[in-house]
């Protein structure tokens, strides 16, 4: 009994605390929503929103709904993640290589780039990026075309738009693509494991991932054009770049910050990753015979990934929250869009801001919950 | 002497070779040089492309030529060694002497040549280069905000002593050692608190800060007399037992009229802002953050099943979502959580919600160490008989906490880099400044200037901060 009593205490109190605080909490909201007419409840979503939203991926104006800016918001963090993480990791891998690198000048020069963009606050470059570099560039007018199809100005960055015929052929050619190589690789591990041949996946890969999409041009009848943007004077100082697709310079601005400085993260990474392989592991997988890049592919990426992957993840999801500081330059993403204009023109604090957090919170979980299971794959299991 | 293969250096034709190769990679060093610092292109002559690629095919060459191995000359194999091992190293350790020549002159003339240093308004800002006259005349502003300029020194006073008292335990000695982490736990925090809040705060509540000031000296001089064994108790309640008997038995407010003492002026913290705002932000989320880090990381280990999910819970959430709608709740929601007429300052709940963020993040760190520890540890502790919380302070945490030294530094630094987020808040520190500055109609069009001067500032804070963390972590690093 007493032993039993020891248990429940602890527990009894910490309960009861947090309950208390909660239901003081709402008691609370309780009175001041009434004190102030606001009613709670989620119904603001299907109502007419009537405010505009200056870049979004999906068709809207202010006659759609609240729930369609909420879309529009989440869209546009969305794409911001996943430029931003892309650009990341190619970035933050090079580094974190070039780090290891036995050139004193490339080792020298990624620590650099590490440590400065590392110990800057992040909201900083952001400003530094839109407010300073970027309004540096020219006016439409004056820009000068890179390549003869991109035109990066004071207004954005214009690129040729496609103009496809076909897509669905060219995208199934593609997905066809991809499953084929997953089947090969399936079938070159097999090979290996029975018979300890190697099939050279990599190149079937990179032939199939090219030759079927060319199958798609030569015979699908999939057609591919360009539209170059075309500089517009509208007035006699005003000029426009019309057809091609612009990137807004917040866009720009964000995703160059949050990768360049992501990618400072993922590189001590990838360093601590290979660094985490051991020494013997290279000579005992060179002793057996195995060229270098044998060794490389076989040895010590296995081994590297598992150290390099949990915390890389983590800087993804670092990337994907701090995608939110886009409400300091006016980039239409969630927290703009939602939890800052649909909020004042609503006034309902605690829905907007729940449903906002418990984006976020949806986002990271599942994403933990996705590598979490992962690591538990690729983990030595040990005894 | 043997014949030349340019294809294949080798020793025997050692000199030939060095001296070749020294050649043709001066000669592309200086045509770089030479383009860079003076504007004068020498290749000029060729056509446009290849005077561009001359000078990295030239030292290609020569770099190729200067790679023999073994040379018996020290310095050339260490340069070898170094940034020539192979082709592909020396076309990148090229590139790279050459955007560094390229980027001096550039940076060398914004930075300093053609900057304006002189002068406090606009007009002297007519050059190429960087307007610091921008930054001199903001200077107060970007520092302490909107804070009064006749008070300021009440901050650098504050901050002054603060570090004073902070750095005591250097000077302690071996006799006062015990003592450092009582008064680095408990009394130092107290003083900076009353410190900040009464002294930079002002306004009648000046008093209470003397009172403050005098309840911890006495305490702490009693504190010598007191047995080991009460120590810690006393030091609980005998500091705050002191202030309230001083604030209301003592020392009444009549009694103060009475001595004609006149009170500091009150700022509110609205005014406050710029880089002692910075200080002030994360000096305290990093001491309240800590302790309440500590607890979950506890919680989450915990033998109770309701206290683990509740502690899993709150780091999970915490961990899950952006600072920026953190700060957001802590804006617009929380105050409708609270009784109508309870209201709390701005930078009071912005502190709170840092604080819970990075407790989250403190947490999963800590446990970390907890969970790096073997459990002979812990079996070990508990064979000696010890409770849970004497097994804890005294031999897991101290363990688990030196292990987990540069992980709580990152947290911190991150902390630091999060604090520019308050502007959500409506409090500007100093990037916010700058922000403020920036649409200032008599100063328009100095961003640069601004950013370049806060990333330096918040650079060496930061990179000072990781070293210093690096030298903790080597100096407690003990083998096992």
């Amino acid at each position: 009994m007493n032993l039993k009593l020891k248990d429940i205490v602890p527990q009894l109190i910490t309960v009861i605390a947090v309950v208390l605080i909660f239901g003081f909490f709402t008691y609370n909201a309780q009175i001041n929503m009434e004190n102030r007419g606001i009613d709670f409840g989620y119904g603001f979503l299907s109502q007419e929103s009537s405010f505009d939203v200056q870049f979004s991926l999906i068709e809207y104006d202010g006659s759609h709904s609240y729930f369609r800016a909420y879309l529009v918001g989440l869209l546009n963090t969305i794409l911001v993640s996943v430029i931003g993480i892309i650009i990341a990791t190619i970035l933050g891998v090079i580094v974190g290589v070039a780090r290891l690198s036995p050139n004193y000048l490339i080792n020298k020069f990624a620590a650099f780039y590490v440590e400065f963009f590392r110990n800057i606050p992040l909201l900083l470059q952001i400003f530094f990026w839109y407010f300073a570099a970027l309004r540096a560039l020219p006016l439409p007018q004056d820009a000068e075309a890179i390549f003869g199809v991109f035109f990066l100005t004071i207004k954005g960055l214009y690129v040729p738009a496609f103009i496809w015929q076909n897509f669905s052929i060219f995208f199934y050619s593609l997905v066809a693509a991809v499953i084929a190589i997953i089947v090969i690789r399936i079938h070159a591990k097999k090979v290996q494991e029975n018979q300890g041949k190697q099939i050279p996946v990599f190149f079937i890969s990179l032939g199939l991932i090219f030759v079927l999409p060319l199958l798609s041009f030569l015979i699908g009848g999939v057609k591919l054009s360009f539209e170059v943007p075309v500089l517009k004077q509208l007035a006699t100082t005003s000029f426009i770049y019309e057809g091609g697709v612009s990137l807004p310079p917040e866009l720009i601005a964000l995703t160059l910050s949050l990768s360049l400085y992501t990618a400072t993260f993922i590189a001590e990474c990838v360093r601590a990753g290979i660094q985490g392989v051991g020494k013997g592991q290279k000579e005992a997988a060179a002793s057996i015979g195995l060229t270098p890049n044998q060794v490389l592919k076989l040895v010590i990426m296995p081994q590297a990934l598992r150290i390099i992957i949990p915390p890389t993840t983590n800087q993804y999801l670092n990337l994907t929250k701090n995608s939110s500081l886009a409400a300091a330059i006016a980039y239409p993403d969630l927290v703009l869009v939602f939890a800052g204009t649909a909020l004042m023109q609503t006034g309902k604090a605690i829905e907007i801001v729940s449903i906002t957090m418990f984006t976020y919170l949806t986002l990271s979980i599942s994403i933990s919950i996705l590598m979490n299971w992962y690591n538990k794959k690729i983990a030595i299991q040990e005894k | 002497m043997s014949k030349i293969n340019f294809l294949k250096p080798d020793r025997a034709n050692l000199n030939t070779f060095l001296y070749l190769g020294s050649f043709l990679f001066l000669i592309s060093f200086l045509d770089v040089f030479f383009n860079s610092f003076f504007n004068l292109n020498l290749t000029g002559f060729l056509p446009n492309f290849l005077s561009f690629v001359l000078p990295l095919v030239l030292g290609f060459i020569g770099l190729y030529f200067i790679r023999i191995e073994y040379s018996g000359i020290k310095r050339l194999d260490l340069l070898n060694k170094h940034i020539n091992t192979n082709n592909f190293n020396a076309v990148l350790s090229l590139l790279i002497i050459f955007v560094i020549i390229k980027s001096i002159p550039p940076i060398l003339s914004w930075f300093v040549v053609d900057a304006s240093f002189a002068g406090d308004s606009k007009d002297v800002c007519t050059g190429t280069g960087a307007c610091w006259t921008y930054i001199k005349v903001w200077m107060r502003r970007f520092m302490y905000g909107m804070y009064p300029n006749a008070e300021q020194w009440r901050i650098n006073l504050s901050f002054i002593s603060l570090v004073l008292l902070g750095s005591v335990g250097y000077f302690a000695t071996d006799k006062f050692k015990k003592y450092l982490t009582l008064y680095y736990v408990v009394i130092y925090p107290l003083i900076a608190f009353l410190f900040i809040f009464f002294f930079i705060s002002g306004g009648p509540v000046f008093f209470d800060f003397s009172y403050g000031i005098i309840a911890a000296i006495l305490s702490i001089i009693i504190g010598f007399f007191i047995p080991g064994r009460f120590k810690f108790y006393y030091f609980l309640i005998v500091p705050l037992a002191l202030y309230i008997i001083l604030k209301y038995f003592l020392f009444f407010e009549e009694y103060i009229e009475l001595g004609k003492l006149e009170g500091l002026n009150w700022v509110e913290t609205g005014a406050w802002g710029g880089l002692s705002l910075t200080f002030i932000i994360s000096f305290f989320c990093l001491i309240f953050c800590f302790p309440i880090g500590m607890a979950f990381a506890l919680g989450r280990r915990s033998g109770f099943p309701l206290i683990r999910y509740i502690s899993v819970g709150f780091i999970e959430f915490w961990r899950g979502v952006p600072l920026i709608t953190v700060l957001f709740m802590s804006a617009v929601m929380f105050p409708m959580f609270l009784p109508e007429d309870f209201f709390i300052d701005k930078l009071v709940r912005a502190i709170i919600a840092i604080s819970l963020f990075e407790a989250a993040y403190v947490a999963e760190v800590i446990r970390g160490g907890l969970q790096a520890l073997p459990r002979g540890q812990y079996e070990a502790a508990k064979s000696l008989g010890m409770g849970y919380w004497k097994m804890h302070i005294f031999v897991i945490l101290p363990q688990a906490l030196k292990l987990v030294i540069p992980g709580i530094a990152n947290t911190f630094l991150a902390l630091v880099k999060d604090t520019p987020l308050i502007f959500v808040v409506g409090l500007l520190e100093i990037v916010g400044m700058l922000n403020l500055a920036k649409t200032n109609p008599e100063w328009l069009g100095f961003a640069m200037e601004g950013y370049v001067f806060a990333a330096i500032i918040f650079w060496i804070i930061c990179y000072a901060m990781s070293k210093y963390s690096y030298n903790l972590e080597q100096k407690y690093k003990t083998d096992r």
